[in-house]
């Protein structure tokens, strides 16, 4: 073993200019590679920040109200007619929001109400989504708070926070009055306290954020609450976590994953073209450290024939040629790794999010190493063909 | 030493060899060939170009096999080991000299001469490096000890290459036209320094050789012609 390194070490250095421009090939290859899924994966982590820097991961509601036939049996004509969906509270909703809370996936669980209202002023009605939660478990959940532009954050009983666009569209601000008025009728006056930009349009022009209190009194909910918003800690698993808490709870649970499948279906074919790329580049690496090889074998035929009938085994023979690959691919690789990455911190520089933070947050996959192990074993044929070889031929090629 | 009244076995001996090649038309190029060499001979194998002598010496070289027929050494038939048993038994007992030297470019002179010892298992570097620094004091060459193979003239080369067949100690050093393209003089000291060798280990030497002068200075000339001995004759001592 320690003879074929050594052997394998020397003949690198001996033609010392063809083994940097293959650890060159291989460091530009690599590097393709780790810039390529450092871009994807930051801008898939960004385009996934974004959608749900306005949304909760998880999103509890009440079951739908389905009518329940009274007459039950066969040979009976009924005709079912979907009734019209009221806001209801989620009965016992502190001990489920409790037990919800109790998930090991679960950061956080916000209580609150929501309903469907209007946006009123002067003869500009908007309609809107107005929701009430405690201040503190909302922020955890979705993080408004940094991301109100003016005014104050914390919305007392009667002012409300509004979005942007909701704010232009309506032509108030901070300060100004607007009325809110639910299907039902029932109306009230706030002053908007302050404005948001979530980065999603149609959350700043649909989403009236009051008070719990107010919320709750707006939608005659007094007490109660008929929305969760949760956080989980890994966001992948928000699917999963949803529907154990369905099944738990009965009630209708939907996860960020199910609302936004379009996105998901969009993330998955990018990475998979990502990966295809990837793929052919690190191919065309390990077919350029092949090459390499093959000629090394042919240049090193009397030597490798020499070596035989002195007494070298054919595995050192393999060994010393597989070496020399992995040899080539790790170093490449190695450098390879530093020029990908430095080529996207440089990109990450350049482009940032709309928030401020980076677009490409560089990770460093283990593609790295597996396209150092990937070379040595595809090199493993030119260093098979070398095993193989005759010593008696090899002694003879001149 | 024919003569000799020795119930040990030769040290290598050929029994009805024959080699042939090829797959649908079938060339025999060696004929059953039988041959013994004992411990301490200096032969020298001649015969002209295509008579199967480069064929023979791989054969007794271990580096084929033969397609009937058999290989002894030390008594012990080789054409039942595996390719691995094969080797190592190479790397043993034989040791080669070849026409174009074939030294390692990208070793040094001692890296070179140390490689049978390496591959025969030897790890201790001081022993090792003692031995190289013999082998080459016995060719004259300790001052290119750490100089690249490939920076050292021919004849250097060739003397390099006879000191590493001989580091390990082998039974039989088989040389193939070790003087074949190195000019009369070097030719000269080259062969005198196998003589030498001969004379102070009692290594077996047998020589693959076109240079009738070199051929009549060995103590037995075996004459190959169309693959099989044509000749096999003994010079007398001291003349």
């Amino acid at each position: 073993m320690d003879l074929a390194w050594f052997l394998a070490l020397k003949f690198l250095k001996e033609y010392r200019a063809q083994s940097l421009l293959t650890i060159s090939a291989v460091a530009v290859g690599v590097s393709v590679m780790i810039f390529l899924s450092a871009l994807i994966s930051g801008l898939q982590g960004s385009l996934i920040r974004q959608t749900l820097g306005s949304q909760a991961h998880i999103t509890v509601q009440p079951a739908e109200e389905v009518a329940r036939p009274q007459l039950e049996g066969p040979g009976l004509m009924r005709r079912i007619e979907q009734p019209e969906q009221r806001f209801l509270s989620i009965e016992g909703w502190q001990s489920t929001s409790n037990r919800l809370r109790r998930d090991p996936g679960v950061v956080e669980v916000a209580a609150g109400v929501s309903g469907n209202a209007s946006a009123l002023r002067g003869s500009a009605e908007r309609p809107v989504i107005v929701y009430g939660f405690d201040p503190d478990e909302f922020n955890r959940v979705i993080d408004v708070r940094s991301r109100v532009v003016a005014g104050r954050h914390e919305p007392s009983g009667s002012e409300v926070l509004i979005g942007v666009e909701l704010a232009r569209d309506l032509g108030i601000g901070v300060g100004d009055q607007v009325r809110l008025r639910t299907q039902t009728a029932s109306e009230t006056l706030v002053t908007v306290a302050g404005l948001f930009d979530l980065g999603s349009q149609q959350v700043n022009q649909r989403w009236a954020i009051l008070s719990l209190r107010g919320a709750q009194s707006l939608l005659a909910l007094p007490g109660g609450a008929n929305i969760f918003f949760i956080r989980v800690h890994k966001i992948f698993d928000a699917e999963k976590i949803a529907q154990r808490m369905e099944a738990q709870t009965g009630l209708l649970v939907d996860s960020w994953m199910k609302t936004n499948q379009q996105l998901l279906v969009a993330l998955k074919s990018q990475s998979s073209s990502s990966y295809t790329i990837q793929f052919f580049v690190f191919l065309a690496v390990a077919m350029g450290i092949a090459s390499v090889l093959v000629v090394s074998v042919v240049q090193r035929t009397r030597e490798i024939g020499i070596l035989r009938a002195m007494g070298i085994k054919r595995s050192t023979i393999f060994m010393l040629f597989v070496m020399q690959g992995a040899v080539i691919g790790l170093s490449g690789s190695i450098v390879g790794a530093f020029m990908g990455s430095g080529l996207a911190s440089m990109f990450a520089r350049i482009a940032k999010a709309p928030d401020g933070s980076p677009t490409f947050p560089v990770d460093l996959t283990p593609n790295l190493f597996l396209a150092a192990a990937g070379a040595a074993t595809i090199t493993g044929m030119p260093a098979r063909r070398a095993a193989r070889l005759d010593p008696v031929e090899a002694i003879r090629h001149a | 030493m024919p003569e000799v009244e020795d119930t040990s076995p030769p040290l290598l001996e050929l029994r009805d060899l024959r080699k042939s090649y090829g797959d649908k038309i079938k060339t025999e190029v060696l004929h059953g060939i039988n041959l013994s060499f004992g411990s301490g001979e200096f032969t020298a194998i001649i015969g002209p170009s295509g008579s199967g002598k480069s064929t023979l010496l791989n054969q007794i070289g271990l580096l084929d096999r033969p397609t009937s027929g058999s290989v002894l050494v030390q008594g012990k038939k080789t054409e039942d080991l595996s390719e691995e048993e094969l080797t190592t038994l190479r790397g043993r007992t034989l040791g080669f000299i070849f026409q174009f030297h074939h030294l390692i470019s990208a070793l040094t002179v001692t890296e070179n001469v140390l490689m049978p010892l390496w591959l025969s298992g030897l790890r201790d570097r001081e022993v090792a490096e003692k031995a190289a620094k013999e082998a080459l004091a016995h060719v004259g060459l300790e001052e290119k000890a750490h100089v690249r193979a490939d920076e050292l003239s021919g004849g250097q080369q060739q003397r390099v290459a006879i000191a590493r067949a001989l580091i390990h100690h082998p039974a039989i050093i088989l040389a193939d036209e070790p003087t074949g393209n190195l000019d009369s003089k070097t030719a000269d000291s080259v062969f005198s320094l196998m003589r030498r060798f001969n004379a102070e280990l009692g290594t077996t030497f047998l020589i693959v050789t076109h240079d009738p002068r070199m051929a009549e200075r060995c103590d037995r000339v075996i004459r190959i012609e169309d693959g099989v001995v044509a000749s096999d004759s003994w010079r007398p001592k001291g003349g």
